[in-house]
């Protein structure tokens, strides 16, 4: 695959839920090794758009090639061994198993040798500073490691892209600093990211260009500042979250 | 890959003692015919029975998240399946098996549209199915409706011999089961299946393929309840569809998988044996064995949800036939939290 390829193209992606439409015609390239930030008011179909972009939902009508690939047909389990991966807003741990065996459930789909999959689950929970509670079971932890957890299990699967949906919420400063570093050292490995989060000036300190939706469309795309200082954004967004 | 020492533990010294003790339990089991009188070998056969439908229940529920009140279909079709095999002149031991064999083939088309339904609606499903499946078989003439029929290719053997071969049955039948499910449950396709059970959505998005592993143990606890409703109907010898698709089979199974400790390997063994042993002795107390059941699951789910070894795990962390994994890290914690991020090449 050429570098200049895209590693994931998105075009004219619908998608509505009875009445409400909810995607109206999204398109976006990402290139490869590129960290993008996703902000928009709520409701504005952030999480759709990785729903749909994971295969966890199917789009009404557009089409999705991932690593030169057409995807659109796939469901979400083939897109994830294809290395494109998504967190949920709202975790969704595996209640009832531990920490490391939430990971090693997603490591262990890729089919490698039983000890491959144990090295990366035991990387992605150090790299997500879960270690040390590895052999709790998920049902016992916080919001915070179940945040965690989702960014571990995701990463246990060896993405090559991230979808990643607001992980950083309710973290303290140094938390967020921590989880800047993970996102930073994911980049390093070549793992292309994209990240929704309301927090701006922690998706700033990553993202080298921003995206803002509103009612189902891209309304801003491009330097973050710029998209930041754009007058519909301001309108759409910040000026709704300063009301 | 990673930079950290560990070592991921599968096994603990109790769990080899366990297995030592269990391989043991089988050997003197198998040559228990030599010395255990008719009676005995009786009740040791119905015993052989609970288990495997408890263990077959956890598997589908406690382990899959599949919480289904109609298994008495697969348990009913085992035994008429048997019924119409032997008739057409298939020795009975063999029909027996072979039945089973054909519920879990009738099993993988019934999966598509159950493993469609959702929680209640797939637990109230399966009892639309038993019902149906019910009706179904009466229509057989074979089986008179209601009034019956009787395995009678058994009388082929002799007494003591047919109750020598059909408690072997039994044991092999539940050995092989428990120790297939074992190692099903501990190899990858086993944490999945938790995990489905767990969250079905976080499961796919993670690489599981959601359905073809749900439904392999849907026809696994199929399989697995057919047989047990053939060794039901060798010991009982008579077939009325009535007593086979009861609802009371899944009651039971509840029963003894709540009891002991639902979604632990250990827990619906130790739950079948309680079953047992109330059966044994209140059974003949009629309606107020029933109440005396229906009091005891209260209790439990009252005073312990976890059922017995649910608690026991909770408490003491011990794991006899331990499915699950533990990490133990080499290192030092001080030394993990100071370990460097690997650098990419
Ligand atoms: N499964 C669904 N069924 C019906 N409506 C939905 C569903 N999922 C999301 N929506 C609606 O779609 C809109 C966009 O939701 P979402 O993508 O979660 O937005 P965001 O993540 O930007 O806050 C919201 O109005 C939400 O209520
Ligand atoms: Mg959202």
């Amino acid at each position: 695959m050429p570098a200049d390829m895209p590693i994931l193209a998105a075009d004219g992606l619908h998608k509505r839920f009875g009445a409400l439409v909810v995607l109206d015609g999204v398109s976006l390239a990402i290139a490869r090794g590129e960290a993008l930030g996703i902000v928009g008011p709520n409701g504005a179909g952030k999480t759709t758009l990785l729903s749909v972009l994971s295969g966890a939902q199917r789009a009404d009508a557009g089409a999705i090639r991932f690593a030169g690939n057409d995807v659109t047909a796939l469901a979400a389990p083939a897109r994830c061994r294809r290395g494109l991966v998504r967190t949920h807003q709202i975790p969704q741990p595996f209640a009832g198993m531990t920490v490391f065996e939430n990971a090693f459930v997603a490591a262990g789909q890729s089919g490698r040798p039983r000890g491959e999959c144990y090295d990366r689950a035991v990387d992605a929970l150090r790299l997500c500073g879960m270690l040390g509670i590895a052999n709790r079971t998920a049902d016992t932890l916080g919001l915070l490691d179940r945040k965690r957890l989702e960014l571990a299990r995701a990463l246990a699967t060896g993405p090559s892209l991230l979808l990643l949906d607001e992980i950083g919420g309710g973290l303290t400063d140094a938390e967020a600093g921590e989880l800047v570093e993970v996102i930073r050292e994911l980049l390093r490995r070549d793992i292309s990211i994209v990240w929704i989060e309301h927090i701006v000036h922690v998706l700033l300190q990553v993202a080298r260009r921003l995206i803002c939706m509103d009612a189902g469309r891209i309304i801003a795309d491009g330097e973050p500042k710029a998209v930041l200082a754009n007058a519909d954004v301001v309108a759409a967004y910040l000026g709704g979250v300063a009301a | 890959m990673s930079a950290v020492a560990f070592t991921v533990e599968r096994w603990t010294p109790a769990a080899r003692l366990t297995i030592a003790a269990t391989v043991v339990l089988a050997v003197v089991a198998a040559l228990a015919p030599l010395w255990l009188g008719p009676g005995a070998m009786d009740r040791l056969t119905i015993l052989f029975v609970y288990v495997i439908l408890a263990a077959m229940w956890n598997a589908l529920a406690g382990y899959g998240g599949l919480v289904s009140v109609g298994q008495q279909v697969f348990f009913g079709l085992g035994a008429y399946f048997t019924i119409r095999l032997a008739d057409a002149g298939i020795d009975p031991f063999v029909a027996m098996v072979a039945g089973a064999v054909i519920v879990g083939v009738i099993a993988v088309p019934l999966s598509f549209p159950m493993l469609q339904l959702r929680g209640g609606e797939f637990a109230i499903g399966m009892w639309v199915v038993a019902e149906l499946a019910h009706l179904l078989v009466n229509l057989d003439p074979l089986i008179r409706g209601e009034t019956g029929t009787s395995l009678i290719a058994l009388n082929a053997y002799d007494a003591p011999m047919r109750r020598n071969l059909i408690y072997w049955l039994a044991l092999v039948s539940v050995a092989g089961l428990l120790g297939g499910l074992f190692l099903l449950l501990r190899s990858r396709i086993g944490a999945s299946i938790q995990a489905i059970r767990d969250s079905e959505e976080a499961a796919a998005s993670l690489g599981v393929e959601v359905t073809r592993t749900k439904r392999l143990i849907f026809v696994l606890a199929a399989f697995g309840a057919a047989l047990a409703g053939a060794l039901w109907l060798a010991t009982a010898l008579t077939f009325q569809p009535k007593a086979y698709f009861s609802v009371q089979w899944t009651a039971y199974m509840i029963f003894m998988v709540l009891v002991g400790g639902i979604g632990t390997f250990e827990g619906a063994i130790i739950g079948a044996v309680i079953f047992f042993a109330i059966e044994t002795w209140f059974g003949a107390a009629g309606v107020w064995y029933l109440v005396g059941l229906g009091a005891a699951a209260l209790v439990f789910a009252l005073l312990l949800p976890r059922g017995i070894w649910g608690s026991v795990e909770r408490r003491t962390g011990l794991r006899l036939l331990p499915v699950g994994y533990r990490l133990v890290v080499g290192a030092s914690p001080a030394a993990v939290r100071a370990a460097p991020l690997k650098e990419t090449s």
